[in-house]
């Protein structure tokens, strides 16, 4: 595959739109196919999706292939690989991307492989360098306490994208790109998993990822109980929930609302950090946030390099204090 | 049921980060001080799923590690914690590979061993945070993945497993022989027993080299890398925390309630 030219962007699909992270690593793809002066293509795989070709046109491909059908409705590992191996191979790109998604992470390694290539995931920065052509990958690595930037010889090459770490264009509905169907040629005596069911955990409330505040507890909370006052604070801000690893190990709180390098990645505009010492793996969640406030016991807490202000004390007399002036101010 | 568990030794992922170092020098982590090397976290995790299915059903556990310098009081931890068997590939060629080089290595092992009915791994070594190795011995292997678990059940022939999604999760089944890689909503992993201790002392660990399993050894280690890195750095930290101070906690924290809503952040 000598041949290889442009960038392919595996674009996710939620609810029959773009997801966020195919938007913005449309924006990101338009980039580098600038700079290589090579094509951009979308590549859309489900069951029901022709129809969102035209929305990753406006976000910035020159190109977007279909595959749809019925057996790609849900994603299912061994069915996604097929069709990603079958389209690479006939549209030979330089470069594919895929967001560092529960769908990316899982699909993006095993393409790879199938393709003779590799990956790298959970990227946060993309560039061309200016001299080898190379895609140069940053990774943040060591549970975020180090970066590392890699590259590979083989094609295409790979990486999959953190959320929010890329920024998407705005879309131009009047752009023209072209459409390929391509057929799934799909055996489903291939497809070795079986989704039983979907398990949505519904939060109440503003979604962590839309939150513009966001009020969330570490291993000092303590128990569940704590996490009710938090809520509380969330609610006079209409923010949401969040939580560092401990407490969802514990069980405290659902694993859904964990931030972090294994859990969701946020960038509120206010991010209160309560009882949360700030490990690396933590700050890989919340470090895009517009301004963190730490309320820590601990005064040498990691946590209190990233913030903006903070209180040095125990959150069981700060929060409710916090809480009573917060309202007395906001005159609620 | 012959389980197979990959773990991984690595430096302790929860030293404090003020001892994270890297030596410009060889563009490596240098290993904290007097911090010793643990199995990476979310491998504990693949140990305690498989010590799980051997409580509800019974199972024989083999683990496997690869690396070099191997402390055996590290890497012999699931067995003391009830793992039976350890198998290490130990030898300067396996080390510094990618996910590739690694899993290649991985694989072939574990055709060796040739009993297997599940494979699991952590979902990412807590080093470099790859997450790949469990991919790609599925694919290398041609079996089934399952990724990013919280739950496991083997019943009929078949594993079920509750996968961990960006809003929930998702039950997923697949037939045996299957790879499914443990992520920590698992929970925490269980703590040796001094039974287990003392079984684990007692036992010594298999060791491979790249000729006992057949790899060729330009596929493994540094020289099977396809994944080159370039450059290895710590990103800058401002730290310019202002902290609000007041009479008491209680003080404190009206003052910080001032203070936000003086910078328009309330």
């Amino acid at each position: 595959m000598t041949d290889n030219k442009g960038v392919m962007i595996f674009t996710e699909v939620v609810d029959g739109k773009l997801a966020p992270i195919a938007r913005e690593l449309l924006g990101c793809g338009r980039k580098l196919a600038g700079e290589l002066k090579e094509e951009l293509s979308a590549l859309l795989i489900g069951s029901g999706v022709a129809g969102v070709a035209a929305e990753a046109t406006a976000y910035g491909a020159d190109k977007v292939y279909v595959v749809d059908n019925e057996l790609l409705k849900d994603y299912r590992t061994d069915a996604f690989v097929g069709v990603i191996e079958k389209v690479a191979r006939q549209a030979n790109p330089r470069i594919l991307l895929l967001g560092q998604t529960s769908t990316g992470n899982d699909l993006a390694p095993r393409a790879a492989f199938r393709l003779g290539t590799a990956v790298t995931l959970d990227c946060v920065a993309l560039e061309i360098d200016a001299s080898s052509k190379l895609l140069l990958q940053t990774k943040p690595v060591y549970g975020g306490n180090a970066r590392a930037i890699f590259t590979m010889d083989t094609l295409p090459q790979m990486a999959t994208v953190r959320a929010k770490a890329m920024s998407a264009l705005t879309p131009d509905s009047a752009r023209k790109g072209e459409v390929v169907t391509v057929d799934a040629g799909l055996d489903a005596a291939t497809i070795k998993t079986n989704l039983l069911q979907k398990v949505v955990q519904e939060v109440e409330g503003v979604k962590l990822e839309d939150a513009s505040v966001i009020v969330s507890g570490g291993r000092g909370i303590g128990g569940p109980e704590g996490f009710k006052e938090l809520e509380e604070l969330a609610k006079l801000f209409k923010g949401a929930v969040g939580a560092s690893r401990p407490p969802c190990d514990n069980g405290w709180v659902p694993t859904s609302i964990q931030i972090g390098l294994t859990g969701k990645v946020v960038s509120p505009e206010v991010y209160i950090a309560v009882a949360i010492s700030g490990s690396s793996q933590h700050l890989a969640g919340c470090s895009g946030s517009k301004n963190i406030i730490a309320i820590n016991r601990d005064a040498e807490a990691n946590i209190f390099k990233e913030a903006r202000f903070g209180v040095v004390g125990d959150w069981k007399k700060i929060i409710p204090a916090f809480q009573a002036k917060a309202k007395e101010l906001l005159g609620k | 049921m012959n389980i197979i568990v990959c773990v991984k030794q690595i430096p302790d992922p929860e030293a404090p980060p003020a001892s994270f170092k890297i030596d410009p020098a060889t563009n490596k982590v240098a290993p904290p001080p007097n911090i010793p090397p643990v199995i990476s976290p979310f491998d504990e995790q693949a140990v305690e799923a498989a010590l799980r299915i051997k409580d509800a059903g019974g199972a024989k556990i083999t683990i496997i590690s690869l690396g070099v310098n191997l402390l055996r009081d590290v890497v012999k931890k699931p067995l003391s914690m009830g793992a039976d068997e350890l198998i290490l590939l130990e030898d300067p060629a396996f080390a510094d590979g990618d996910s590739w080089a690694t899993a290649y290595a991985l694989a072939m092992a574990i055709k060796k061993v040739g009993a297997y009915d599940l494979i699991l791994c952590g979902r990412q070594a807590a080093d470099w945070d790859s997450g790949q190795v469990g991919s790609c011995i599925a694919e290398i292997l041609g079996l089934p993945q399952i990724t990013v678990a919280k739950k496991l059940e083997v019943r009929d022939g078949k594993v079920k497993v509750e996968r961990v999604t960006a809003d929930g999760y998702d039950v997923i089944e697949a037939g045996l022989p299957a790879v499914v890689t443990v992520s920590n909503e698992l929970g925490t992993a269980r703590y040796a027993t001094i039974k287990g201790i003392m079984a684990a002392k007692r036992k010594e660990p298999i060791v491979w080299k790249p000729s006992d399993i057949g790899v060729e050894t330009a596929k493994i280690g540094a020289a099977g890398r396809r994944v080159k890195m370039q450059k290895l750095f710590q990103p800058v930290r401002e730290g310019k925390c202002e902290v609000i101070t007041g009479e008491n906690e209680e003080d404190a924290a009206a003052n910080l309630a001032k203070k936000l809503a003086e910078v328009k952040l309330l």
